[in-house]
């Protein structure tokens, strides 16, 4: 066991922290704090690109692909010193975390050439497709279709249905989308991952309002929607195994920037509580302090899972990731009300705006919802981590 | 940076866990429960001639020269065995108090002793009322040089009832603050050992009484007054195996509950096929997983950050210890009837989880520490 990092190591932390340092008090000084979705779209893209050319985007990345081959250790550095830095969400995180990675992993190298240096330069953004009306703890049962059709060499997928609670779809450049492409087909057969291209005729985004108010994330329809016969991870059929392999590296670097923004609604709940008093009653106190301990545990168990994941072992703390901290922050968000009082129930704005706290308090119930329900992953913590049997499921 | 066990440390762990099992068992330990020390010499023999007494201790002081990282793999090893030892009092907390607070001379003459495993050590810290040392201390160190006298009672003393030497934390008259600890023969004239029957039967506590104990200057460890520091700073580094042991039960318990609910069937079906205990099931490991990340997480802090020490063992400390309770708790419950016996071993874990909170400042006590360290104030209440 070692926590400490090299003297290369520590230069890199170093030539990070000026760069974005530079830039985050210089051209891009109102990006600084911003969340996943705020700020005008256009300069979100240019940070994007800034990153890009800097190449700081992907540097887990091998170089010929348009990142820096670095190692996690490196990886783990540079998002601490992005969040440190106060620099925002990532607009390409479903390129960089989920998509470039899935094609690294399971894709050919042509596609690989074709995708991963755009998503790298910050030049193409991406959003998934997974989740449809019908299909979503249930994920195996999506019914949106996808034929190969057309002569010869000039065939293409043909695709139709929607998916929802796509986020990022209203700007994505190109959708990761699991489709059934076996006629007949059910459950995990007959799947595919299809790489479909957004800016089509066929693809129509309708945004879904939330409770927060927000409109964060969209149905996305395909209508005829095309996308080219090679544009497909690993053989069709095998999509299932594929989309499997994406929800692994939800679990990966980005998770400790995530952390970061925790961190800061959990300083905000803290001056709340010493501005209004509520710092010197126990129970608050209590669990304040319930509150920084899960942070804490949260990135001692991100650097096991690194370092797990760096060995080629997937561990048990990757199962128990997910629940534990969507767990944790929807009883912060809680906690921040029970701080602000009365107060904290009065919107910032109309319609229907919220400061960080309230809007931490509403969006936090999603937090047990996406990415598999508490419910969902509490079955495969027993399942497979644990070996215990299966229910026995109808039909 | 590499927050991963090494190949060695991974050895270290398994040759524990083997020696254990054969050596400590289930129906050892209900044999020697049943009657003083509650322990068996024996094994505490072997840990001596394997090393693991002197895992920590320097190698100028005749032990093996490794850290804390791997003192809590057999810390949590023992945690998962339960076994009744009297290597936390000795090893984990004597140890680095006379390594924190004594002067050389002192040192070069206890170390050694207990890294071979012929010292067993007991230390009397809190009060009567059990708080975490030294809040609540009442044994006074009275008189000059030559003339000194101990006096007072310290309670919830470990083994205290086994020991060959005790560890004794005293004030100054009218100062609470300053702070020594003496070290004196637990059959020192005027020293009085009152074994108590514990909740935790694996961990038995005496309260000792001190009727004006003479002592020298030289039975006291460093400076007289002094010691405060080397306190808190050894009490820190027993919380971090307390923490480990707890781990190493909340795991056992989750293996052990596991198993069961898999061959135990009703309505016809393994009982663990059912959600209602799988999903318990999944709570128990995420809260074991979570607690790993902070065991491991503070005995790396231990060797290598002394800064961040008081902070991660206060994590450490409140999450494993309420981490093992919780799924000791689930473990009778999933166990049913059968687990409310006394021939399983459901309620020994479960008794060591309350027991192991309780010790060196409960979970709640730490988090109130914790808070003050990063926020204004303090509790309007006391918390134990």
């Amino acid at each position: 066991m070692k926590l400490g990092f090299t003297a290369k190591e520590e230069r890199l932390r170093a030539e990070a922290a000026a760069w974005l340092h530079a830039q985050l008090s210089g051209p891009f000084r109102d990006l600084r704090g911003l969340a996943k979705y705020s700020g005008e779209l256009a300069r979100r893209r240019e940070w994007e690109r800034a990153l890009g050319a800097a190449g700081w985007s992907c540097i887990g990345w091998p170089e010929g692909y348009g990142g820096r081959g670095a190692s996690l250790a490196e990886q783990v550095i540079f998002a601490e010193e992005y969040a440190r830095a106060g620099a925002p969400g990532r607009l390409g995180y479903m390129g960089v975390e989920l998509a470039g990675p899935t094609i690294l992993a399971c894709g050919t190298e042509a596609q690989k050439r074709r995708f991963l240096p755009p998503i790298a330069r910050g030049e193409e953004l991406w959003c998934q497709g997974y989740s449809e009306p019908n299909a979503g703890s249930d994920l195996a049962s999506v019914r949106t279709r996808a034929v190969l059709r057309g002569p010869g060499s000039g065939k293409e997928w043909v695709v139709n249905g929607q998916k929802t609670w796509t986020s990022f779809a209203q700007f994505a450049d190109w959708a990761f989308v699991l489709c059934r492409t076996e006629e007949g087909s059910r459950g995990h057969q007959g799947l595919s991952y299809l790489l479909i291209p957004m800016h089509q005729a066929g693809v129509t985004v309708r945004p879904i309002r939330q409770m927060t108010g927000g409109a964060e994330f969209n149905d996305t329809f395909f209508a005829d929607a095309r996308t080219a016969a090679d544009n497909v991870v690993g053989a069709p059929g095998d999509g299932w195994k594929v989309a499997m392999a994406t929800l692994s590296f939800e679990r990966g670097v980005s998770t400790l920037a995530q952390q970061m923004s925790f961190a800061n609604e959990l300083r905000a709940i803290l001056s709340a509580a010493e501005a209004n008093g509520l710092i010197r009653d126990p129970e608050i106190r209590q669990r304040l302090a319930h509150a920084h301990i899960g942070l804490r545990l949260m990135r001692y168990s991100a650097l096991r899972m690194l370092a797990s994941a760096e060995a080629g072992r997937l561990s048990n703390e990757a199962y128990t990731y997910k629940i534990f901290w969507a767990s944790w922050r929807k009883k912060l968000g809680v906690l921040a009300l029970d701080v602000l009082g009365p107060r904290g129930e009065i919107a910032a704005d109309a319609p229907y705006e919220w400061d960080l706290l309230p809007r931490l308090f509403l969006s936090s119930r999603a937090d047990t919802i996406y990415g598999g329900t508490n419910q969902i992953q509490r079955n495969i913590i027993a399942e497979r981590a644990l070996g215990l049997p299966r229910e026995s499921r109808p039909g | 940076m590499q927050f991963v066990h090494t190949d060695e440390q991974q050895l270290i762990r398994t040759s524990a866990r083997d020696l254990l099992r054969s050596r400590a068992g289930p129906a050892q330990r209900r044999e020697l429960l049943r009657q003083a020390p509650g322990y068996d010499l024996q094994l505490w023999r072997t840990f001596g001639e394997l090393g693991w007494t002197g895992l920590a201790i320097p190698q100028a002081y005749g032990g093996a020269g490794l850290g804390w990282v791997e003192l809590c793999l057999l810390a949590e090893e023992q945690g998962r065995a339960l076994v009744a030892s009297p290597f936390f009092a000795t090893c984990a907390l004597a140890a680095p108090l006379i390594a924190a607070g004594a002067a050389e001379e002192q040192r070069r003459a206890l170390l050694p002793r207990i890294a071979s495993g012929a010292l067993r050590i007991a230390c009397a810290l809190s009060g009567s009322d059990g708080r975490p040392p030294p809040e609540g201390n009442a044994v006074v160190l009275a008189g000059r040089d030559t003339q000194l006298t101990l006096s007072g009672v310290s309670d919830f003393v470990i083994h205290g009832d086994s020991a060959d030497l005790l560890l004794v934390l005293a004030h100054a008259p009218e100062s609470p603050a300053e702070l020594s600890v003496a070290v004196i023969p637990a059959a020192a004239p005027g020293v009085t050992i009152r074994p108590h029957t514990m909740l935790d039967l694996t961990r038995p506590m005496s309260r000792i009484e001190l009727d004006a104990v003479r002592i020298t200057r030289r039975d006291v460890l460093g400076e007289p007054g002094a010691s405060g520091n080397a306190v808190q700073e050894a009490l820190d580094l027993a919380r971090v195996a307390l923490a480990s042991e707890a781990l190493g039960g909340a795991e056992q318990v989750l293996e052990m509950t596991t198993a069961y609910v898999k061959e135990r069937v009703q309505f016809g079906r393994p009982v663990g096929s059912f959600q209602a205990i799988k999903h318990r099931l999944a709570d128990m490991m995420t809260a074991v997983e979570a607690a790993k990340s902070a065991a491991w997480y503070a005995a790396c802090v231990a060797d290598e950050r002394p800064e961040e020490l008081a902070e991660a063992a206060a994590i450490a400390k409140s999450y494993c210890c309420d981490a093992f309770f919780d799924c000791a708790a689930s473990a009778i419950q999933l166990h049913g009837g059968i687990g409310f016996t006394w021939e399983h071993d459901a309620h020994l874990y479960f008794k060591r989880a309350r027991a192991t909170a309780t010790l060196l400042g409960s979970p709640a006590w730490q988090r109130e520490r914790l808070v003050r360290r990063f926020a204004a104030g303090e509790s309007a209440t006391p918390v134990f």
